[in-house]
């Protein structure tokens, strides 16, 4: 286990290399002088060199590299361009919300697609099943920004059920002003008490979350049919259906739990795909994460913003790939010699 | 224990969806090869006076803002979204099957080598590379597909690879290795051929997801732009009328939405039907 141990992460840790070493040449390739954007276009040429020497933008690209690479170490992601704050700072208030919303989703998407997963493997190959594919392959094709734009409109504009965008109702901050703790908004609005924010962002998050949960939900249910359907072929069920069991136990209580091992791994995947999926939908309810953060970035021509985002992200993906693969490793022993 | 009454039973499901969405991916790729015959309109012809107009007898899906019929322009815009499925796939098919086939021919230190870049790549999720990349790039179809290719080929390569890998262990691969036979002849004539099965299923497992992703760039303004008729690139135009004009947004994400599904549908039952667990190891 300690061999496996230190060779997955010694992978992780060249992924993570190779990752910022692509993240820099990306921003290199960004047509236009960072210099010039920062020091803005009426800056005189004295000023423009001062800023290009602030950012060591007269060194070579090897040296550029390797302080870019020391910086990230230190805790220094650049300053943005935009806000003219600390990216880092920038990426730690917008985060949490994208967590905030990506969380709700995936626990939406988790108690929809299991048990619809479930019913379609109960009743293989009738109608229920032809409705859960047919259902969950809708919920995979669709556009995320098309079905965001669809439900705001039907749901907040006319209807009135919901408000059309926000994180929570922004005159709460003065009335009931919220105390942070861990920054994700609801969590903080739970642990505190402070019912009017915790009542107001569970209102605001229903329509994104419902959005952002229509692809997890679809893989899971269609994941959680495929491993129940082959685990229902294994020899303990035909033990158990002789010892006379009905068929909705012997799946939900001996065939589910083997099942939910492949599924589960699938969840912890779909989290860093929802992840940016989700940019899309923040986009069109104005939700104040990471996804609103690099659109930002993207349409002011923020280098080092957009550059954080990236990072961050890959590196979530790069830390959940690696917890699922040690957990694998844990569970199941032949992972480790792979 | 119960007894099961016999109910009529309808036949196996996967093909029948699979069979559907062939259908379905049939008339997609005949309406948008067609287009010129049977759209009703010409492609980018603005009406000033027909703005905004209702779904109708004479517009079946309505005009859009500047005038133009909404089912012409989708009829067209299915040209685009299906000539960057087809490039992206073709792209990233090329450069990640000859990877991966020659990484899992040659095994050893080029193996890793290949194999740890593509995992760099893969670290990646896909829209947000091609986000960045989008930026990077000017706006136009090309920065789209490649964009797409470029967070695309890794899956290929990572599975070709593997399926390479087995089958030079085959021993008509050790025949031809005896004999003498260069080992660029060996991946050419003996390796590829056995290994291209899974890929060109896993092709239109894909085909779905890259029209989204194209569909999303445009939609955020990095692809496709006038005059390119695009769905994502409808949306985009419509949205800011869509709660007064229902139709100038619903119609083009709809194609997004049928698309998609349809190749999704047709991968699915194609990949249950040849069960490459199956057919890797013949």
């Amino acid at each position: 286990m300690i061999g496996y141990l230190t060779r997955r992460l010694g992978q992780a840790l060249l992924v993570v290399a190779g990752v910022v070493t692509l993240t820099f040449v990306i921003m290199r390739l960004v047509p236009g002088d960072p210099a010039v954007a920062y020091a803005g276009p009426k800056a005189t040429p004295e000023q423009l060199a001062a800023a290009s020497r602030q950012f060591g933008l007269d060194q070579p690209l090897h040296v550029q590299l390797w302080n870019y690479v020391r910086d990230l170490v230190t805790g220094d992601w650049g300053t943005s361009l935009r806000t003219r704050q600390p990216v880092r700072e920038d990426l730690f208030t917008a985060f949490p919300a994208s967590l905030e919303l990506v969380g709700a989703a995936l626990i939406l998407a988790i108690v929809v697609g299991i048990p619809v997963g479930v019913l379609a493997a109960r009743h293989k190959a009738r109608l229920p099943d032809l409705g859960v594919r047919l259902g969950s392959m809708l919920a995979v094709s669709v556009p995320v920004f098309w079905l965001a734009l669809t439900l705001q409109t039907v749901f907040a504009s006319h209807l009135g059920w919901f408000p059309v965008a926000g994180e929570y109702d922004a005159s709460l901050d003065t009335t009931s002003p919220l105390t942070l703790w861990t920054n994700i908004t609801i969590v903080d609005a739970l642990i505190t008490g402070n019912w009017p924010i915790f009542t107001s962002t569970l209102d605001h998050l229903v329509l994104p979350a419902l959005v952002v949960a229509a692809y997890p939900a679809g893989v899971i249910a269609q994941m959680t049919r495929a491993a129940l359907i082959e685990e229902s072929g294994q020899e303990h069920v035909r033990l158990e259906r002789a010892l006379g069991f009905g068929e909705t136990t012997i799946l939900t209580r001996f065939a589910l739990r083997p099942a939910l091992n492949p599924v589960l791994s699938l969840i912890a995947l779909v989290f860093a795909y929802s992840l940016v999926n989700g940019f899309l939908v923040e986009a069109v309810f104005n939700w104040p994460g990471l996804g609103r953060y690099a659109f930002n970035a993207i349409t002011s021509a923020d280098t080092p913003g957009i550059a954080g985002v990236t990072l961050l992200v890959a590196v979530v993906y790069v830390l959940v790939n690696l917890v699922v693969d040690l957990l694998q490793g844990v569970i199941d022993p032949r992972v480790r010699t792979r | 224990m119960t007894v099961v009454e016999p109910r009529r039973r309808l036949p196996r499901m996967p093909d029948r969806l699979a069979a559907f969405g062939a259908v379905l991916l049939v008339l997609i790729v005949a309406s948008a090869l067609f287009a010129p015959w049977l759209a009703p309109y010409e492609e980018n012809d603005p009406r000033p006076l027909d703005k905004l107009l209702e779904p109708s007898s004479s517009h079946w899906f309505g005009t859009d803002h500047v005038g133009r019929d909404i089912l012409t322009q989708i009829l067209y815009g299915g040209r685009t979204s299906l000539a960057i499925a087809a490039a992206v796939l073709a792209v990233s098919a090329l450069v990640g099957v000859t990877l991966g086939v020659v990484a899992g021919y040659a095994g050893g230190w080029i193996r890793d080598v290949i194999m740890r870049i593509t995992d760099i790549f893969l670290a990646f999720p896909a829209l947000l590379l091609s986000l960045a990349l989008a930026v990077v790039l000017q706006p136009s179809v090309t920065t789209v597909i490649l964009a797409i290719a470029v967070t695309w080929w890794p899956w290929y390569a990572r599975l070709s690879a593997s399926v390479a890998a087995s089958v030079s262990t085959r021993s008509y691969v050790d025949a031809a290795r005896c004999l003498g036979v260069p080992a660029p002849v060996i991946v050419w004539r003996h390796v590829l051929p056995n290994s291209i099965t899974p890929v060109l299923v896993q092709l239109s497992l894909d085909a779905g997801g890259v029209i989204l992703t194209a569909a999303a760039l445009s939609y955020l303004g990095l692809g496709a732009h006038e005059p390119t008729a695009e769905w994502g690139l409808m949306v985009q135009q419509g949205q800011a009328l869509f709660t007064t004009n229902w139709w100038v947004v619903t119609f083009p994400g709809l194609a997004i939405l049928v698309t998609a599904f349809a190749f999704n549908v047709l991968g699915e039952g194609l990949r249950s039907a040849l069960d490459p667990r199956r057919t890797v190891i013949r």
